[in-house]
């Protein structure tokens, strides 16, 4: 995960999670140390740095936007409004825990934290966060009104008050080689089905030397493999949880739709997928070594770069389907306040700056428009100067986003919010397990249908946690 | 020497209590209103997990082979280095090499620079030398799926080699020359030098340098994560534990996860010095 985030740009590659060689003792060593020191032993420690009024300590993922962001602050933020900001910048896993020890013990050190819609309606409904709503209303120029209405909604808790403010959005979607398929007299339908791109895979195996049909994640990991597979789960018609927490792993549906991806990653997938995730995904397609591939829009700025090879040689359709009237993902990275901090007024600020239109376009002018942290308002798409650098992708991942239905993404009703992933704390451990037996079934080491018959023991305890509340 | 006492007791011992402590209460972060004692729960979860099983098995599989693999190709190095020739200390300090490069580094260049199956240097090697006979048809293996264990064994061993090649080294440059030179009159062969000299000369270096290799190797967590995440049978207890604790949020069974592993070790440690090496033996004898 870092994964993933499903879709990690450029640097898709997590970081290994310590840097030195340690071993269980130091593992579980530095985790009570963490522990003591966080769970509020150390109270006092909790706001260091803070005497001035106007300080805030954020806490955030270290993904490229915001590595940018924190190259922009000190002159952009600080200087205008004498609010200090303190980063501390941490890989994804570290980040959730870190996140989640200081968010349950309400210790307070962070004001601010880079949550995805993942976490957020968990953590709203533990009462870690500040609702957000009032503050938004009231911040005219912040446009609550102009975010992208499923981004904004699943950032919004069960109790219908909005907890964080994206800083940027992705869904999923097709990407093809249109010179490809044109040499070979294929042509993409405008919205293709599931069937439809398996058969195009088989044709253009072998259509360039060296090229397969699709590119498909098969690393292990909830953010990697189980991402773009429980898209296809859903559109097959399957479930993890049916409403009242029954686990649907190895119903037939849910079997049909994972057969399907392990066969067609097996016949006409990229070679080595159990190993594959985002990066080296997006590597195939710029190598040349894939024709098509389904993955994250955030992909597509990458492969239209100026240094790629296939730049203005891709073309863009929804995310397949087959039951569904749309299949595509949605996530995003948002910044939500913790409920106990004494900075209320300041962290809304940095939010309204870091989440408002003024930044995107001050990326846009400073960095390059390919580094606009985009997919979260529709205003960003009517942007002359954005849709100039991304208008081949822009209209595809505006409308993905657009469709996106993280309440009601299959046939049946949901027990939890989210399409690529089950809106439950259990689900990254969950997820990650399951990933592991599919990912071990595209290798060839067992059956479908024994991967499933495992994950579904896994999902099973899961759910009876669940079916007794 | 007290307060010095006192405070390296502070850094190293209590840790461990803790995390024994931890080991028997119920701490998922994700349920922060669940917490409570679990008595020995966290330990039953431990010893029915057949994730855990499997992960043993992996981790001894894992240790040996590299450990034994990277002595005995340490040792070859070690023979050769210890040879004058032009040029040495270069080849010395390009064999170190691997061991300085950072291993999250090493295994990001083993999994996409080298094993990855369309854009790595291995099967483009094979492709090349296809094509200098006219084929267009190479074959592309793809290691990491096939035998992801002995990729990850693989890359370990090419940063372990160095390790294991520096400790030897600086046992046969201890190596008195007068017994071999008397050894070479008497009309033993390079062989006989070897085997009757050089081995019992080179025996505690060998033990040193296979128990400090065990030691971190035992505790890999970056070739694992990096190469394969675990998937395809490669699991090794750091990297379950690093599941149970960031993955599941479980911090009562990751911490009983890690106690039962370092029971475990120090048995294993105590017997094997106990009964195999001279080097805690001798001590005693003295």
């Amino acid at each position: 995960m870092r994964a993933r985030s499903p879709g990690r740009t450029v640097r898709g590659e997590r970081s290994a999670v310590r840097p030195g060689r340690r071993g269980p003792i130091g593992w579980a060593a530095a985790t009570v140390a963490a522990a003591l020191v966080l769970s509020g032993c150390y109270r006092g420690a909790g706001n260091l740095g803070n005497e001035g009024r106007d300080t805030i300590n954020v806490l955030m993922v270290n993904n490229p936007q915001m590595a940018d962001l924190q190259r922009l602050t000190a002159e952009h933020f600080t200087r205008q409004t004498g609010i200090k900001v303190n980063y501390t910048v941490l890989p994804e896993d570290d980040l959730r825990d870190k996140m989640s020890q200081d968010f349950s013990s309400q210790a307070g050190q962070y004001d601010v934290a880079s949550l995805s819609n993942y976490e957020t309606p968990i953590y709203a409904r533990n009462g870690w966060l500040s609702p957000l709503g009032e503050r938004a209303a009231r911040d005219t120029s912040f446009d609550q009104a102009d975010l992208l209405a499923p981004v904004r909604k699943s950032l919004t808790a069960a109790d219908g008050k909005v907890y964080a403010e994206p800083f940027y959005g992705e869904s999923s979607f097709l990407m093809y080689r249109k010179d490809v398929l044109r040499d070979a007299g294929l042509t993409m339908p405008a919205k293709p089905t599931w069937k439809q791109v398996a058969a195009l895979a088989a044709k253009l195996d072998g259509a360039r030397p060296g090229m397969k049909g699709i590119c498909l994640r098969g690393q292990p990991g909830w953010g990697q493999l189980a991402a773009p597979l429980t898209s296809v789960v859903n559109t097959f018609g399957g479930t993890w949880f049916t409403k009242d927490w029954q686990a649907r792993v190895n119903s037939p549906e849910f079997t049909a739709a994972t057969r399907f991806y392990v066969d067609l990653l097996r016949e006409h997938g990229e070679a080595g997928a159990p190993q594959a995730g985002y990066t080296e995904c997006l590597n195939d397609m710029q190598q040349g070594k894939v024709a098509m591939w389904y993955d994250a829009t955030a992909g597509a700025g990458s492969l239209e770069s100026g240094d790629s090879k296939v730049a203005g040689k891709v073309g863009y359709v929804p995310a397949p389907v087959e039951r569904t009237a749309s299949s595509g993902w949605l996530y995003t990275w948002a910044w939500g306040v913790q409920k106990a901090s004494t900075h209320q007024d300041a962290a809304w600020r940095f939010i309204s700056w870091a989440s408002g239109k003024g930044y995107e376009r001050l990326v846009g002018e400073r960095l390059g428009w390919s580094k606009v942290p985009a997919g979260k308002r529709a205003s960003t798409y009517r942007d002359p100067d954005y849709l100039r650098q991304s208008g081949a992708f822009a209209a595809a991942t505006k409308n993905a986003i657009a469709s996106a239905r993280p309440d009601d993404p299959g046939v049946q009703p949901r027990p939890a919010p989210g399409i690529q992933f089950v809106g439950i704390p259990e689900f990254s451990d969950l997820g990650t397990k399951v990933s592991h037996e599919v990912s071990s079934a595209i290798a060839g080491r067992q059956s479908v249908s024994e991967a499933l018959d495992k994950s579904q023991r896994l999902a099973e305890e899961v759910a009876r946690a669940y079916a007794k509340r | 020497m007290l307060p010095a006492l006192v405070f390296l007791i502070v850094v190293t011992q209590l840790p461990f209590v803790a995390t024994v402590v931890i080991s028997f209460v119920r701490w998922n972060a994700l349920a922060p209103d669940n917490r409570g004692f679990a008595a020995f729960d966290n330990y039953k979860a431990v010893f029915t997990d057949p994730a855990m099983r499997s992960a043993i098995w992996t981790t001894v599989l894992l240790t040996v082979t590299v450990v034994l693999v990277s002595l005995v190709l340490g040792l070859g190095l070690a023979l050769l280095l210890d040879r004058k020739f032009t040029g040495r200390g270069v080849v010395r300090t390009m064999l170190i090499t691997p061991f300085l490069v950072v291993p999250v580094a090493a295994a990001l260049l083993w999994k996409h620079a080298l094993y990855n199956a369309s854009y790595g240097l291995i099967n483009g090697t094979l492709t090349w030398i296809w094509k200098l006979f006219g084929s267009a048809d190479p074959p592309q293996p793809d290691w990491m799926t096939t035998s992801p264990l002995a990729a990850v064994e693989v890359a370990l061993i090419w940063q372990w080699t160095p390790f294991m090649m520096l400790i030897l080294l600086a046992g046969l440059q201890s190596r008195p020359a007068d017994a071999v030179e008397a050894a070479r009159v008497d009309g033993a062969s390079t062989w006989d030098v070897f085997r009757y000299l050089t081995l019992p000369h080179l025996r505690r270096y060998l033990e040193l340098a296979a128990l400090l290799g065990t030691i971190y190797v035992v505790q890999n967590f970056d070739a694992v994560f990096t190469i394969t995440s675990g998937g395809l049978g490669t699991g090794n207890l750091p990297y379950t534990i690093y599941q149970t604790f960031y993955q599941a949020h479980d911090y009562g069974r990751a911490s009983a996860q890690g106690v039962v592993v370092v029971v475990c070790s120090l048995l294993v440690a105590t017997f094997a010095l106990r009964t195999v090496s001279s080097l805690l033996r001798e001590e005693i004898t003295r």
